[in-house]
């Protein structure tokens, strides 16, 4: 069994750690201004524009080009409101504008999932307990064993193709991840405990359905069918974009997965240190980390999820170079890289593996 | 009935805008065609060394306003939305839409000396609906009015005169308005040019000689007896510092005449809290209040008070918790940073009180 790429902190070194990102995190946030508002304003602006395009260019079914350009706009639209827009505002991080349309509580994206219940999954329990086995959901979202630290069941021998048609779907997995249907279907949540918790994300669901599926084609008369197609390919895009992104983001080969007990009296810096060992960052140009929601900066995000995600790329080296003083793995690597290593995991991890020593990964040096 | 036409194409166009609503998608393109009120700067007009007056044409979602009225402002500075409160110096012209606001600079005051330096025409501003009945009364050609300001109180006072004037108003008017000096006199030349017959206007000055005619020192019902000596039988509004509006709230209760007297204050006063310090802590939808010292979270306080607000994380990261500040100020327990504006969504988990608050909770 591999060892964590992270030697363990002293306690005194830990605390070290965690006031220099604590410094790193105040200093960003005191020079947040005009440019952070403007800068979110626009991408609001960009993936409207590309939306308007995108739609307006499904009805020219009679030019093909044109209308892989519209399902290629409108894919790219709903992968910037999902990623760049949705889920960094939705994290709080405009909050200081006190502008309401910015407000994260508040926020609404156009994907099945209902906002609330993203708060629920992602910003409290994955953000809180990031890669803590038992805690945090994301860990193969109770479908998939990406670590040998989950039991084996057979049902994992089907994980390559579970795999794929999750990725396909993934926006609805999301969708019904709050509702732990697990649970439900274990009997420990009564029929009507689920049909309220149901309701909102059926309402969701139903409207963002009417919207794709029914209202537009309807627009397009005889063109009903290639709208439909058309809409139906951009959620698909979408939905294998973020799922590739998302789970480069903490299933590559170097990260490291925790026991509850990890958060037994987890001072700030032990946190920290939990954060970055749990994430994995993407390289790549400008327009990539857009493309991602800055979520190719994985490791940012986890260490100051409240901040300006578009920040995340200039505090990088910095955050490398505390990690790098301290003997911290700084896991990163392209996009093809990271995402070989996570399709590595979904197949090795099918098959059974030996048990894991109890205290594989320690975070502290005594 | 175009306004109906207009309403039932975009409640039809929400279909296609789900989850947002379809004037989001207008107002990408252009920002007054917002559903929510939004004004365009016009001009500005610098009325003295400190003090500017907007001209502002509101768009058609703002539901309008009666000068003397107070309507709240919203501007973006460096990225933050403020909000503050200005009364209506004009009636709202019914078909440009158009009124003004005059701003006088503040000591130390972010959104004065923002609105004074650095707005330009051109600029937008968010609106909101304005509030207050500091408003000429419904029948009015028959009655006999007295305004008494200092300062820019005389904002919204300026508001109902030129309503007044513009309406042709048959209201016999007596006004007595106080400056430090003439350079410091906000609308001295209109002030001047307004008096008549009708509407007898004088001006007095507490920190430079009195010219021809005008009036010298502060407030005192001696004065007020010699410019209005009728006064008792007025609908009086003052409007100014608050040495001016308690003198004047003190003649007219020893008159035993309250009733006839509207005041319009526009400080609120706001406690120095020393280092640390706590505070009271009201919340105000349980209607409960409790001290808190300065470092407890006030999540933490609210739930020794037997509330249980919505939280999430308890470490300031997941902003399940947030909740609107309605008064007074909170400190960042992680940066010791004291803020906070009314209205603003706070993490109660991470903050905690910075002298009496009370929160919408």
């Amino acid at each position: 069994m591999k060892q964590s790429k992270s030697r363990p902190l002293t306690r005194e070194q830990v605390d070290q750690f965690g006031a220099e990102l604590d410094a790193l995190h105040t200093r960003v946030r005191d020079d947040l201004g005009q440019h952070d508002a403007d800068y979110i304003r626009r991408v609001f602006a960009a993936v409207r524009y590309t939306e308007a395009a995108g739609r307006v260019l499904l009805y020219c079914w009679f030019l093909p080009p044109l209308w892989v350009l519209g399902v290629l706009l409108l894919g790219l639209s709903k992968i910037l409101d999902n990623m760049e827009l949705g889920h960094n505002v939705i994290h709080g991080q405009f909050d200081w504008m006190n502008d309401p349309y910015l407000r994260g509580r508040d926020w609404e994206w156009d994907i099945v999932a209902t906002g609330d219940n993203w708060r629920e999954t992602h910003n409290f329990r994955h953000h809180t307990y990031t890669n803590i086995k038992g805690m945090d959901d994301d860990i193969g979202y109770g479908l998939l064993r990406l670590f040998p630290e989950q039991r084996w069941r057979p049902f994992y021998l089907f994980q390559p193709l579970v795999a794929v048609i999750f990725a396909l779907l993934f926006e609805w997995g999301v969708a019904i991840q709050d509702l732990r249907l697990g649970r439900y279907f274990k009997g420990k949540m009564a029929p009507g405990e689920m049909a309220a918790a149901f309701r909102p994300v059926g309402r969701k669901m139903r409207r963002q359905m009417i919207k794709d599926y029914l209202v537009f084609p309807l627009l397009g008369g005889p063109l009903f069918l290639p709208i439909l197609a058309g809409n139906a390919l951009a959620n698909i895009m979408r939905s294998l974009w973020t799922y590739m992104i998302i789970f480069c983001g903490h299933f590559t080969a170097d990260v490291d997965v925790f026991p509850k007990s990890v958060m037994n009296g987890e001072s700030r810096g032990q946190w920290y240190l939990r954060q970055i060992r749990g994430s994995s960052n993407l390289r790549g140009g400008k327009l990539f980390h857009i493309l991602t929601g800055n979520l190719s900066h994985q490791i940012e995000h986890h260490l100051f999820p409240t901040l300006p995600a578009n920040r995340y790329g200039d505090i990088a080296p910095e955050v490398r170079a505390i990690c790098r003083r301290y003997g911290v793995h700084y896991n990163t690597g392209s996009l093809w890289l990271q995402f070989g290593q996570v399709i590595w995991r979904i197949l090795r991890y099918s098959f059974p593996s030996k048990p894991v020593p109890v205290n594989r990964v320690r975070l502290l040096a005594e | 009935m175009v306004a109906s036409t207009v309403k039932k194409l975009l409640r039809a166009g929400d279909w296609l805008a789900t989850p947002l609503n379809a004037a989001r998608y207008l107002e990408t393109i252009n920002p007054l065609w917002s559903d929510h009120g939004r004004g365009r700067v016009e001009r500005l007009i610098q009325e003295t060394p400190d003090t500017v007056t907007l001209v502002i044409r509101a768009n058609g979602a703002w539901a309008g306003g009666e000068a003397g009225q107070y309507v709240q402002l919203g501007l973006d500075i460096d990225g933050v939305r403020y909000w503050r409160c200005y009364s209506l110096a004009s009636p709202v012209q019914p078909g440009s839409r158009e009124f003004s606001v005059t701003v006088n600079r503040l000591d130390g005051g972010r959104v004065s000396t923002y609105i004074n330096d650095c707005l330009r025409a051109g600029d937008l501003v968010h609106l909101k609906a304005t509030a207050g009945d500091f408003v000429l009364p419904a029948q009015r050609d028959d009655q006999k009015l007295l305004f008494i300001s200092a300062g820019s109180g005389v904002t919204p006072v300026m508001g109902m005169l030129r309503q007044l004037i513009a309406e042709r108003s048959g209201a016999d008017v007596v006004m007595l308005h106080f400056s430090p000096d003439y350079a410091h006199c906000i609308f001295h030349d209109e002030l001047r040019a307004s008096n008549s017959e009708q509407r007898r206007i004088h001006l007095a000055v507490t920190r430079e000689d009195a010219r021809d005619g005008d009036l010298a020192g502060h407030f005192s019902a001696d004065m007020l007896e010699q410019v209005c000596p009728d006064w008792r039988s007025r609908q009086a509004y003052v409007c100014g510092p608050s040495s001016l509006m308690s003198a004047v709230s003190e003649l007219f209760l020893g008159a035993g005449l309250s009733s006839q007297l509207k005041q319009e204050a526009f400080v609120l006063k706001r406690a120095e809290v020393p280092e640390g310090a706590g505070g009271k802590v009201g919340f105000v939808v349980a209607g409960k209040q409790v001290d808190a010292d300065g470092k407890t979270s006030l999540l933490e306080v609210a739930e020794g008070a037997g509330l249980t607000p919505e939280h999430g994380c308890r470490m300031g990261i997941c902003c399940g918790c947030l909740a609107t500040l309605k008064e007074g100020q909170v400190r960042d327990l992680n940066t010791g940073e004291v803020f906070g504006e009314s209205g603003e969504k706070v993490r109660i988990c991470v903050c905690a009180a910075a002298g009496d608050v009370s929160l919408e909770l």
